[in-house]
């Protein structure tokens, strides 16, 4: 063990975290929204976009995060979209994501008594508003806690985008490696890395958390 | 689900005034399945009357008062508000209306319920304000001012900023009224609205509905305070296996009635209460 070995590689492994962060955090974005739009399209749009969602739910949620990414990666020129690695990351992350949180939010969902729509109901609310305004924020409270933990998954997944070559974390820390072969110096200080990353996210989940219940 | 009677004439717009009832119900009946849950129902509410239901559980009371509002569907016959046909086309035959076209109905039908079912997410003076802003369309401003008013008129303007995980249940049900009289409702229905209710904590919101009543709010109570049945009322139904088994003043059903099941239920009732 050489530990200037790994402050000689810093910069290049810190520079590489924060594109592994933005990359996640762009995903989860889009997961949100993804998630949000289907859940509420499978409750409240009929049969068909029932139908619709629970097919997208299941394809993202039973293939390999690494096989949707190459398909995404692979398939899209064929039909004439040429994307960019991090283009096609940040959207696979984002679709798998998505399933996830659709899943998150309809399980939250549940968990909201029936008087509370009811009673927005009786008063007269458009569907929309009794939407944004009761149920989702509700929802959002009681799925915090999975949705940082969806985050945390997230992150970690995330060095899969590695395999197309976005010099994320995991892709830099190969690279480093392999040119000054000391592997085992290199993928200790991205575990830490990573480690310290997702215990700031925790720490901010449980901050969250303890806000909202003051309210 | 069988078919519909309709009267062969309707009351009319044309019907002046106060000749028109706040609420006629006629014929109405509802099944789950083979369960008649209610059975030829007529109920006439007139304005600024206070009318309750009373009756065993399970006598299908909050379905009736439900079907008021449209929460809970009437397969037969049919209820009006103000003349209006409550939840279907007024038209032969009638096509069910969908919640965007009842809220024209709602946004003057105000409901209590017997979970409160405040937001938890909003403070008191929120909760309050929400509907003025998404229903009445009124800016934030002027909602929180007129939501503290309500706030205000149901003794609780010191809990504005109070969430409702904080608020005792009986102040819990009188936010739930202030936030249906901020609507200016024209008829108002309550849902055993002290049923979940310490019993220290069933004398305030009693209090605010003698208030209401006072000020002349037309008022539909499912309730199993008989003393505000007997003392605020000024019809009584009494309900039993979904028929409207005993109908008049509090004085003709609590001690001129000869009917047995409402004798039993009284006696039911004392014997309860007594110690």
């Amino acid at each position: 063990m050489k530990f200037s070995v790994i402050i000689d590689a810093l910069p290049y492994l810190l520079g590489a975290a924060v594109t592994t962060i933005w990359v996640s955090l762009l995903g989860v974005l889009l997961g949100q929204v993804i998630g949000v739009i289907v859940c509420v399209a499978r409750q409240s749009g009929g049969r068909a976009a029932d139908m619709a969602g629970g097919v997208y739910v299941s394809f993202f949620r039973g293939v390999p995060l690494l096989i949707q990414l190459l398909l995404i990666y692979y398939m899209l020129p064929l039909i004439g979209i040429d994307v960019p690695p991090l283009v096609a990351s940040i959207a696979a992350l984002g679709l798998a994501s998505g399933a996830y949180v659709s899943e998150i939010y309809r399980g939250a969902l549940n968990a909201v008594p029936h008087g509370q729509s009811e009673a927005a109901l009786a008063l007269g609310f458009p569907g929309q508003s009794i939407w944004t305004r009761i149920l989702l924020p509700q929802a959002f409270r009681i799925s915090v806690p999975a949705l940082v933990n969806e985050l945390i998954l997230l992150l970690k997944a995330s060095s899969l985008i590695s395999v197309v070559g976005v010099a994320e974390l995991t892709r830099t820390s190969q690279t480093i490696s392999a040119s000054n072969y000391r592997p085992l110096e290199i993928y200790l200080a991205a575990g830490v890395i990573y480690l310290a990353i997702n215990s700031a996210l925790a720490l901010f989940g449980t901050l969250v958390e303890r806000r909202l219940q003051q309210a | 689900m069988t078919a519909v009677s309709q009267t062969a004439t309707p009351p009319r717009a044309t019907v002046q005034g106060d000749a028109v009832p706040m609420v006629s119900i006629r014929g109405v009946g509802k099944s789950f399945g083979t369960n008649e849950v209610l059975r030829d129902i007529d109920l006439t509410v007139n304005k600024s009357e206070v009318v309750c239901l009373i009756g065993p559980s399970g006598s299908g009371k909050s379905t009736l008062l439900r079907c008021i509002n449209f929460l809970e569907v009437y397969d037969r016959g049919e209820i009006r508000i103000e003349g209006k046909l409550v939840g279907y086309s007024d038209e032969t035959p009638r096509r069910r209306l969908s919640n965007r076209d009842l809220r024209s109905l709602r946004r003057n039908v105000g409901m209590v319920f017997q979970q409160f079912n405040l937001w938890p997410h909003m403070t008191a003076l929120e909760n309050v304000a929400e509907a003025l802003v998404q229903v009445r369309g009124m800016d934030k401003a002027a909602a929180a001012a007129h939501a503290r008013r309500m706030l205000d008129r149901v003794g609780l303007a010191a809990k504005a900023d109070a969430y409702p995980a904080r608020l005792s249940g009986g102040q819990q049900q009188r936010v739930a009224i202030a936030r249906v009289i901020a609507m200016e409702p024209h008829l108002m229905l309550f849902d055993e609205p002290t049923s979940a209710l310490d019993p220290e904590l069933v004398g305030e919101v009693l209090q605010v509905m003698r208030d209401l009543a006072a000020d002349g709010m037309t008022m539909v109570v499912v309730t199993h305070e008989m003393g505000f049945a007997a003392n605020v009322a000024d019809k009584v139904a009494f309900l039993d296996r979904g028929r409207i088994a005993a109908f008049g003043t509090p004085r003709e059903v609590f001690h001129e009635s000869t009917e047995p099941r409402v004798q039993q239920f009284l006696q039911t009732y004392h014997e309860r209460n007594s110690f």
